[in-house]
């Protein structure tokens, strides 16, 4: 027994070798991560990826790590996607080619994937990159906890890919609502390996939003009051305080769901006093408030994006602040709109239902103060505002179709439904999927020190912005046609055209995701054409564009004072943009530590362990997560000094780069509005 | 200038292109979706759902139309090489046009309010569509994968079939015997979880003879896609004719067969049973209620473990 015991219920039959699309997806799945490293030992980068940048504490670096671990996921949740839209266009009266219980994975980690590992992670990255500078902050408050979060963010994701090689993936959807997502329905490691994902990534997510919290409210500049935050930041605000209290509802129930599952517990279960509708409840409480956690700083990206390309302040900026806020308080009061159909009464639905219609109200005023942004304008057509006026378009059938379904007697007719599902997409891709994509173009010559191919950035928002109408339009359709989401396989014939038409937008997509590829690919080869060398790269407004490009490890060598709204706008005009300090002092910045990735290692280390029921490295793991926090706490020496004179060092070479550089890299672009600004000082 | 035409053109092109590229989908769809369950309903609960779903449609484009034309007003006109626009980028701030960005809104989601709690009230699915006259009482059991009806006043029971006489109200009690479901009959209204060792109700009512699907559509597994039955709203001779025939069969429904019938399977074709086990709707949601039996002190009070009970004891 002994030797069984090692590998608690991990045998040989969990490799998957009984279908070829699965043993495929595995292949490639390996092969990925094996060409990762084939890359970086030849090209000889294993010092700097390990020591630069796996063990680094720099804000930026995390974001960026996040950023690219988003990528990586949107490519394999969009395969999924991919996978189910051709599976249900040819479908009808068919088994197609993925069997039901194949069919149930790939929606279960479409979804799981999307919201949990591409969202998430590329709206932490985006704000980890940015908040720090746009308040004029060195780095975050807690640099080691940053670090902490990533890499159990990544832990999780990594949790979700090697579900493809090692065992199966969850059947129960992204939600896993019991009773099915029980032991007693779908035992197997499926909803394990997906509960294990969930909680521990979602326990990184705690901490980033703690983490932000405590950066905003106490790291910022000199005169940086919260009325002269930008308004990204603003949303950062409020996302980052629904975090702390959305999130620890998910733990609790994904906790309590493995408690049923691994320790045979009670709570959701049909029989024994279980309530699986305790679950929902839970479930949704953290579920709502999430969907503006991940949208809040897609707004805040717009409202950069729209006043920067518009040439413009941002049009009723109190206005706006305060619709986030009205937002994210409201986001708490709305959650029983996710099952209206479980038999609550007239009453308790009409109270959440006049809730969520509510929430339209401050998110209409944001809409239409955008649009104000760009009233008497000089819009400038860059990518990032392409995305953003697609979305503000597209954004609006998106909230018609939510507010028709959280009318309770709509609901009844359209919950479950493929009108449900375009309703959500049609939230997610234009509103959060662009905004992040917006704020990656926009923000990436910051993160690189060059801006990104135009050409491509315009051809992928095209095809995203078309791939997603025809792709999701005919899903309303469906809906009205009675569809419900998640069939493998259907005999209503009337069906088939528009899943059809929806394959094909999903081919669009495809295209978009192939333009995002090539627009990588093509900036990179090309950089030194595109080189963004004042750090100003649009003639921005927000303080993270005073920094260098890529900003210097210690962001500002002296902090910034701010005197209102538009920091570096107002500081470019008044002629205090670029000036040279008397002198410069050290700066103390923290050590890079491989802590944080070895309690990440051992994170999933500990995930692994209890979906296998290995139990001995389930110990083994917490100890080696107990030492290194343990070690990490009782090191006193965990900063380093960065001297006046390094501190010099690095300035000069940004002053020299600047008197090299064009007075204004927006100069001659056709709709530059002509603002004159002042030179630099050398 | 050649420059500023050619970027005119392919402004131009692209706006066809997208016109095109959103209504074909629109157009090719429009016809199937005319006869779709939602938008040909053959009953009053969906044409009631129907007609709140246009109206409210038509209220929200007093917001949703201005949005359209402002964008695409704004984009063409303040393009930034357009040098004829006025710019003023200074202005961040004007009243008028806050309290029409927050009234307008607001006075829409007040109207949409006033109609979600009459409507939420009226279409309750818990409601009896005529108080005045005697529902017919129908008891659903979801099962892994097939519906299960109970007839309690004629003592029969069918699977995957759900016959009704046209034009009479219908009271259909639901509970699970497996993961949970959700009971819908596009045409005729819906949906209600089905969840075991609960139960919720639904009523409905076809004004149409005709034979309309309804199905699970809560994921359950497996045999999921295939959890469907199909509806035949009849005349009432035609329907005691139903029943006649479904009397006539030789199966019946005791403690033992719901027992084999209940177990997992997927396309169990229409089955009819003419007698079924007494209280079995309620002895299936009791089997459930054993780890918390003074949960419910009488079987008949199964409605206690609705939520709603929790949220208002005031009832």
């Amino acid at each position: 027994m002994g030797s069984v015991d090692i590998f608690g219920r991990l045998t040989i039959d969990s490799l998957p070798f009984y279908s070829l699309i699965a043993a495929s997806g595995a292949g490639v799945t390996v092969l990925g991560g094996l060409s990762v490293v084939g890359v970086i030992t030849y090209l000889g980068a294993w010092r700097l990826v390990l020591f630069e940048w796996l063990s680094s504490l720099d804000h930026k670096k995390i974001g960026i790590m996040y950023v690219m671990l988003a990528l990586v996921m949107l490519v394999r949740g969009f395969v999924d996607a991919a996978m189910m839209r051709s599976q249900q266009a040819i479908a009808l009266n068919s088994e197609g080619y993925l069997p039901p219980g194949h069919f149930d994975q790939v929606f279960s980690s479409h979804g799981t994937i999307m919201i949990f590992f591409m969202a998430m992670p590329f709206l932490s990255g985006l704000v980890n990159l940015i908040m720090p500078q746009q308040i004029g902050s060195r780095d975050v408050a807690f640099p080691f906890m940053n670090a902490v979060s990533l890499w159990l963010t990544t832990a999780g994701a990594v949790l979700v890919l090697i579900s493809l090689v090692i065992g199966k993936f969850s059947t129960a959807g992204w939600s896993g609502y019991p009773p099915y997502s029980g032991v007693e329905f779908t035992p197997g490691v499926g909803v394990d390996y997906w509960v294990w994902a969930v909680f521990i990534s979602g326990i990184g997510t705690t901490m980033s939003g703690i983490n932000f919290l405590v950066t905003i409210v106490k790291c910022r500049a000199p005169g940086m009051t919260m009325f002269r935050l930008p308004l990204f930041t603003w949303t950062i605000f409020v996302t980052a305080i629904l975090m702390i209290f959305a999130f620890p509802a998910l733990t609790v129930a994904t906790a309590m769901l493995m408690l049923d599952r691994t320790l045979d517990m009670h709570f959701f279960t049909n029989g024994m006093g279980g309530n699986m509708m305790n679950y929902i409840n839970l479930f949704w409480l953290w579920g709502h408030p999430e969907v503006y956690i991940l949208i809040l700083p897609a707004f805040g990206v717009f409202s950069e994006v729209v006043a920067v390309f518009s040439q413009k302040r941002l049009f009723g900026y109190l206005s706006l602040v305060l619709a986030t806020m009205a937002i994210g308080l409201l986001s708490f009061t709305v959650w029983l709109h996710h099952f209206f159909t479980m038999g609550s009464s007239a009453r308790v639905n009409s109270f959440f239902g006049t809730m969520t219609t509510i929430i339209s109200v401050p998110t209409g005023v944001k809409v239409f103060d955008w649009l104000l942004t760009m009233y008497r304008g000089r819009i400038i057509f860059k990518p990032p505002m392409l995305f953003t006026i697609g979305f503000l378009v597209t954004f609006c059938i998106g909230g018609l179709s939510g507010v028709l379904l959280a009318l309770p007697p709509i609901d009844y007719m359209m919950h479950n439904t493929t009108f449900l599902i375009a309703h959500f997409h049609n939230m997610i891709i234009p509103g959060v999927l662009f905004g992040y994509l917006a704020g990656y173009m926009f923000w990436f010559p910051k993160a690189f020190g060059f801006k990104l191919n135009e050409k491509w950035g315009t051809r992928a928002f095209w095809c995203w912005i078309i791939g997603f109408y025809v792709a999701f339009m005919p899903l309303y359709l469906l809906g009205l046609l009675g569809m419900p989401r998640r069939m493998e396989h259907y005999e209503i014939a009337s069906w088939q055209p528009h899943l059809i038409v929806a394959a094909f937008g999903a081919f669009i997509i495809m295209l978009g995701m192939i333009c995002l590829g090539v627009q990588l690919w093509v900036s990179i080869r090309d950089r030194e054409q595109a080189l963004d060398l004042t750090g100003d790269p649009w003639n921005g407004r927000s303080l993270e564009w005073a920094t260098s490009s890529p900003a210097a490890p210690y962001n500002f060598a002296v902090l910034p004072k701010v005197e209102g709204l538009d920091a570096w706008w107002t500081m470019k005009q008044t002629g205090v943009a670029y000036q040279r300090p008397e002198k410069y002092e050290d700066i103390v910045m923290p050590k890079n530590t491989f802590v944080g990735p070895v309690i990440g290692g051992a994170g999933f280390a500990f995930g692994f362990a209890m979906i296998w029921w290995i139990w001995w490295l389930a110990l083994l793991s917490l100890a080696v997560i107990a030492c290194g926090l343990i070690v990490r706490a009782s090191n006193d020496n965990d900063e380093c000094v960065m001297t006046a004179s390094e501190v010099k060092a690095i300035e000069d070479a940004r002053f020299a780069q600047l008197a090299k550089a064009p007075k204004n890299e927006m100069a001659d672009d056709p709709g530059f509005a002509g603002e004159p600004m002042q030179e630099p000082a050398t | 200038m050649i420059v500023r035409e050619a970027r005119a053109c392919r402004w131009k092109g692209l706006a066809t292109v997208i016109a095109v590229v959103v209504t074909l989908p629109l157009l090719s769809g429009g016809c199937a979706v005319l006869d779709g369950p939602v938008l040909d309903p053959k009953g009053p609960i969906t044409l009631a759902e129907r007609d709140l779903f246009f109206k409210a449609i038509a209220i929200m484009m007093i917001v949703i139309v201005p949005v359209f034309i402002m964008a695409a007003i704004f984009v063409w006109r303040y393009r930034g090489t357009n040098r004829k626009a006025r710019y003023s980028p200074n202005i961040a701030y004007y009243w008028p046009a806050e309290v029409l960005v927050w009234g307008v809104p607001a006075l829409i989601i007040v109207w949409l309010a006033i109609h979600l709690w009459h409507n939420t009230y009226k279409l309750d699915p818990y409601n009896a569509i005529d108080p005045s006259v005697q529902a017919l009482q129908v008891e659903a059991i979801g099962q892994d994968w097939k519906w299960l009806f109970v007839y309690p006043e004629q003592n029969i029971a069918v699977v995957n079939e759900l016959a009704i006489p046209v034009n009479t109200p219908i009271s259909i009690r639901i509970t699970s015997d497996t993961v949970m479901n959700s009971l819908v009959i596009p045409a005729l209204g819906g949906q209600i979880y089905a969840m075991a060792g609960m139960q919720t109700r639904l009523n409905l009512l076809a004004d149409k003879e005709g034979t309309f699907w309804g199905r699970n559509v809560q994921y359950s597994g497996k045999g999921f896609a295939d959890m469907q039955f199909q509806t035949r709203a009849m005349s009432k001779e035609d329907f005691d004719a139903w029943v006649e025939k479904a009397k006539q069969s030789a199966k019946t429904l005791d403690a033992a067969t719901y027992e084999v019938l209940a177990k997992p399977s997927e396309k169990v074709p229409v089955t009819y049973y003419s007698g079924v086990e007494p209280d079995l709707f309620d002895k299936i949601i009791a089997k459930y209620m054993h780890g918390d039996s003074h949960l419910m002190p009488h079987h008949k009070q199964a409605e206690i473990t609705e939520w709603d009970q929790w949220i208002s004891s005031d009832d």
